[in-house]
Parts: C-alpha cells; sequence; structure tokens
C-alpha cells in the first residue's frame, strides 16, 4: 500500500479519501477458508451454495495462497497439533488483516470444553475479529459474521492509532 | 507442396535421429531397478537421474475434506509412496465419553462424522437400549430409518457435487449444495438442527414429526430424485470425468476387505455386503424392500456410481417408509435419570460412509464406563498408502475424493 510507509497516516485524512479506501477495501475481501470440522460445510454452503452465495456481499472465496487474502475464517476445531500451521499460515497474510472464528470449537472449545487435544479458543493465539456462535452457525450467521466486519472496516479512520497499527500488522486491541 | 519437396528440419525424435558423437562418450549411470518401471511407462529414452521430491499434501487442502496430511514422495509426476499423517483433528473422544452421561454422549457422537450426523446417534442409542433391555415404539424405529436415509442423501448429494469439483467442474458442486439444501431443510424442520440434530433419545425420539412433515418429504424426495438424474446425465456421461475417474484407483474387492474397508467404497469393488440387509437387524430395515447396488470395477468410477445409485434407492425407502408410517407413541417408558445396568453391548450400524460401531462398555452408572469407536473413515482411508503407489499427482485428488472421508471420522 505504502501510505503507512510513507508517514501519510501520521496526518489527518482527508474523510472523503478514508471514506473510498475504506470502501474499496471492504467489498473485496479476500477470504482465506481454512475449513477444519463441521463448520466447514456450512462455510462451503455459505460460499458455494446458490441459497446462500456469500461473493454477492464482496468475499472472495479463493485465494490460491494465504499471502493473497485480506481475511480468514478459522471454521472449525482447532486441535494442539493444528494451531501451530494456523498460526504459520496467518503470520503469511498481508496486513491489513481480519480475522473471523467461527463456531463454538473456535470461539471457546465448544464440546471439548474438557478435551485433552482440543486448542480452547482461536483467540489464544490469533487477534479475533468477529465471534460467530454456533455449533455450527448456520450460513446466515456467517453472512452476518461479514456484514458486520464490513461495518467494522468502513468505520477505521486512517489516521487513528489502531488503523495504523493494523497497517503496521501490530496486535491491536480488539473490542 | 508436395511430398519431395518436404523442408529438411532437423528434429531430435524418430528412427533418423542421431544425437551427435558426443553423446557416446557419455557413460551409462547405473539405474535403481525400481526406477526402471517408471522410466519405461514414462517412454524415457536417455536416463536421467531424477531426485525423488518430498511434498506436503495438507494439513490445509481443500481436496483433503479437512485436515488430512499426505506426505507423498514424488517421482516427477508419479507417486512412488504416500503417507497418511492423521491427528489433526483428534479431539479424544473414547476419553470425552467416560466424563458423559448417557444423553450427553448423544451430543458429543454427533460430530464424529459431521455429514450424517443422526446416523451416527442411532448405534449408541441402539447399544444404551440393548443394555437397558427396552426398545424404541415402532413409529420411533420408522422416523429414525428416515432421518438416517435422509442423512445419507444429504452426505451423498454433498459427495456427487464435490467429486464433479475435484475433477474440475464447478458446476456440480453447485447442484449438490442447491439440493442438499432441500433435504436439510426437512431434517431441520423435524429434528431443529441443520447438522447436529441431537433427536435421538434413549428409548424413542425427543418429538413426533411436525405437520405436513411426510407431504413436504415426498415433494423433495421427487427433487433428489430428478437430482440423480442430472448428475448421472451431467456427471457421468462426461467423458472429462470418465478418463479421469474410469481404472484409476482401483480397489480389489479381497484387498477391500482385508484392509477394513467398508461401505459404498467396498461395494465399488463388488463385495456384495450391506449391513443394512446382512448385519443384525435394526430400525425397520428388514420391513423394507431395497436393492444393495454393486459394481465389479472398483475404482473412482465405480465408487461414483454406487453411491449415485444409492442416493436414489435411498430416496426410494424414504418414500416407502413414508407411506408404511405407523400411529402410536415415540417414547418408551424410561426412567428421568437414566441408568444403564452394567454389562456390554456391540452395535455396528450401516452409515453413509460405511461401517460404524460402537461397543459400550457399562458399570451401571449414568454414564459408559468406555466407548470404543469404530468409523468407517478410518479403516477406508488405511489403504491409501496401498493405493496411491504409482499413480499420478492429479490422480491423487480424485482418489481422495472419490473414497470421501471425514476427517472427524477418522480422527474421532
Amino acid at each position: 500500500m505504502g501510505l503507512a510507509d510513507s508517514g501519510m497516516l501520521q496526518k489527518p485524512v482527508a474523510k472523503p479519501l478514508t471514506w473510498l479506501l475504506n470502501y474499496s477495501r471492504k467489498y473485496s475481501l479476500w477470504m482465506f477458508q481454512w475449513g477444519l470440522a463441521c463448520c466447514a460445510i456450512e462455510m462451503g454452503a455459505a460460499l458455494a451454495s446458490p441459497r446462500y452465495d456469500m461473493m454477492r456481499i464482496g468475499v472472495i472465496p479463493f485465494p490460491a495462497s494465504p499471502r493473497q487474502a485480506d481475511l480468514i475464517v478459522i471454521s472449525g476445531t482447532v486441535t494442539d497439533k493444528m494451531a501451530p500451521a494456523i498460526r504459520r499460515l496467518y503470520e503469511q497474510m498481508p496486513d491489513p488483516k481480519y480475522v473471523i472464528s467461527m463456531g463454538s470449537c473456535a470461539n471457546c472449545g465448544g464440546p471439548y470444553w474438557d478435551s485433552y487435544s482440543v486448542t480452547k479458543g482461536i483467540d489464544q493465539i490469533l487477534p479475533v475479529d468477529v465471534y460467530v456462535p454456533g455449533c455450527p452457525p448456520r450460513p446466515e450467521a456467517l453472512i452476518q459474521a461479514v456484514v458486520m466486519l464490513q461495518e467494522q472496516i468502513q468505520n477505521e479512520g486512517i489516521g487513528n492509532d489502531d488503523m495504523r497499527k493494523r497497517w503496521n500488522g501490530e496486535p491491536i486491541n480488539v473490542v | 507442396m508436395s511430398t519431395t519437396e518436404q523442408p529438411s528440419v532437423p528434429t531430435n525424435s524418430g528412427p533418423d535421429f542421431n544425437p551427435g558423437p558426443d553423446f557416446k562418450d557419455i557413460p551409462a549411470f547405473e539405474v535403481d531397478p525400481g526406477l526402471q518401471r517408471h522410466l519405461a511407462d514414462a517412454r524415457v529414452n536417455v536416463e536421467l537421474d531424477t531426485g525423488d521430491m518430498i511434498i506436503n499434501l495438507g494439513p490445509q487442502h481443500p481436496a483433503t475434506h479437512g485436515t488430512l496430511r499426505l506426505v507423498v514422495r514424488l517421482d516427477g509426476e508419479r507417486v512412488i509412496a504416500a503417507d497418511p499423517v492423521i491427528g489433526y483433528m483428534h479431539r479424544g473422544y473414547e476419553k470425552l465419553t467416560e466424563f458423559r452421561t448417557y444423553p450427553q454422549v448423544t451430543t458429543l457422537i454427533n460430530r464424529i462424522d459431521w455429514l450424517s450426523s443422526f446416523a451416527n446417534e442411532v448405534p449408541f442409542v441402539h447399544a444404551a437400549e440393548q443394555l437397558m433391555e427396552i426398545e424404541a415404539p415402532p413409529r420411533a424405529q420408522y422416523i429414525r430409518t428416515a432421518l438416517t436415509e435422509l442423512s445419507r442423501i444429504a452426505t451423498f448429494l454433498l459427495f456427487l457435487g464435490e467429486m464433479g469439483l475435484q475433477v474440475g467442474a464447478l458446476t456440480p458442486a453447485f447442484y449438490g449444495f442447491r439440493d442438499r439444501e432441500h433435504v436439510l431443510n426437512l431434517i431441520e424442520s423435524a429434528t431443529g438442527g441443520r447438522f447436529h440434530p441431537n433427536f435421538n433419545r434413549i428409548g424413542g425420539l425427543k418429538d413426533d414429526l411436525p405437520w405436513g412433515w411426510i407431504a413436504e418429504t415426498r415433494n423433495v424426495m421427487k427433487i433428489v430424485l430428478d437430482a440423480c438424474d442430472v448428475f448421472e446425465d451431467l456427471v457421468l456421461g462426461n467423458e472429462i470425468f470418465q478418463a479421469r475417474t474410469r481404472s484409476v484407483g482401483i480397489i480389489p474387492g479381497e484387498l477391500g476387505a482385508s484392509y477394513g474397508v467398508s461401505g459404498s467404497n467396498l461395494r465399488a469393488s463388488g463385495v456384495d455386503w450391506d449391513l443394512r440387509r446382512d448385519g443384525a437387524p435394526y430400525l425397520a430395515y428388514p420391513e423394507l424392500d431395497f436393492e444393495v447396488f454393486t459394481h465389479p470395477d472398483g475404482d473412482s468410477f465405480a465408487r461414483y456410481w454406487v453411491r449415485l445409485q444409492e442416493t436414489r434407492e435411498s430416496a426410494r425407502m424414504v418414500l416407502q417408509l413414508l407411506d408404511k408410517m405407523p400411529a402410536g407413541p415415540i417414547m418408551a417408558k424410561v426412567a428421568r435419570i437414566i441408568k444403564v445396568p452394567a454389562g456390554e453391548a456391540w452395535v455396528e450400524t450401516e452409515n453413509p460412509l460405511g461401517q460404524m460401531g460402537y461397543y459400550v462398555v457399562s458399570k451401571g452408572g449414568t454414564g459408559p464406563f468406555r466407548v470404543k469407536i469404530r468409523s468407517a473413515s478410518f479403516s477406508n482411508v488405511s489403504i491409501l498408502p496401498w493405493m496411491l503407489r504409482g499413480v499420478y499427482v492429479p490422480d491423487v485428488v480424485t482418489i481422495l475424493a472419490s473414497l470421501y472421508f471425514i476427517l472427524g471420522d477418522i480422527d474421532r
């Protein structure tokens, strides 16, 4: 992008420019789909089924690699064996990047809250932007999560601290 | 231009090819005898020393249906050895069941094979019912059978679409998802859950069917039967699909059986074995009139064909069940707090992916002492190292897709 490198973000940015930049970003989210468990089928239904068809709201679900993705959807049970791989591929994504945690297992462990091999919550290893509850969530819930994320992207100020941290890839406080 | 006036363009092939004097000076190196076969197949005239390449397929790859990791050793485009690495979805089911009560275990085991959740519940609930020496009323048995077959249809419709996706056709996937939604709506209206119904209770079912469900199911079964025709024309009749699947990934029947392969994968190898017909009688299957399909070839095409026919047959079975559906209660008399007497029970059923069994050991408490889960996919993928030896890399994807396993069913 170059905005962060040139120091442009430090200055107050004109509002129309902010709006235009955010508007463009929010409708071209390249989504890296990390299908793990049951939720992956519902995510597939949201993406590939003609009834839900998530591409109509500006989500492009087929990046060839995480290096092309803006958004990662962790859908399903994350085990301790899998967690390092998730972290590693998340680190390969270019900034700014967003994370949706889909389903109870990714949120908090879900029905495997007392299992010895399940990571209780993906937020232990990634900063999560939107949590989708449900076991598994319906495809509508995932679409709602993407819409919420798009609202969040639209309202991000170019000049404020959160935004700068995002461009720089620093961890941010998720409210 | 006449034939005599052809320009003499130098070629590097053909009987007159002369590689030049330097070529003969190169000393011939020794080739591994195991490699000779590949060289002969690829018609490589010059013996090049190509080193093996080891690549990882997975653990995150759309073709692996989740988190299967294959460590593949390649010689050029050909697989020399493939080693499945499993455990990325291991959630510790057999340990977790020791800390749950029987109704809570039902919630858990929905998620073993997440595509056909209802079919997972049935063998476990049967095992508990056997130990308690009760039996669900006939209406509950019929509804269970209908919902099991519906989940089979939903599973196979996804397969019929997904398999097209793996050979490079995007359209069947959309059709599969579209028609599957109708079936999921039926399951949802009856049980309240699209995916994980958790509808079985020990001794019966949670609720009776809603009003209008039977009429709606008849309509949807027509849609499913039409969809099967569409898949038969669109995918099975497709020349590219046949080229990609015919004589690819052959499982010989006896070898498959000795590896523990079950279900449609085994029936596609010509073994006429279906637990709904041949096993201990369960649910309403003895009262149904249905056909078991086998295919002699045992390749990817045969597996697709068998699943297509079974989808059609399941739709016919649901229609039969709706016609024969008895009236009456849906729940046997069961104490409010379920305590299962001490004993052991083994129940196996024919799930969409194959033979699914539970060995339940009870010591008289509210929860099981030990549950051993025999899931179909684990045995089905155990044949992968044998199958993938010598195939080309693109065929790995079609073989994985045609075996049709669920990672939760492998790792548990």
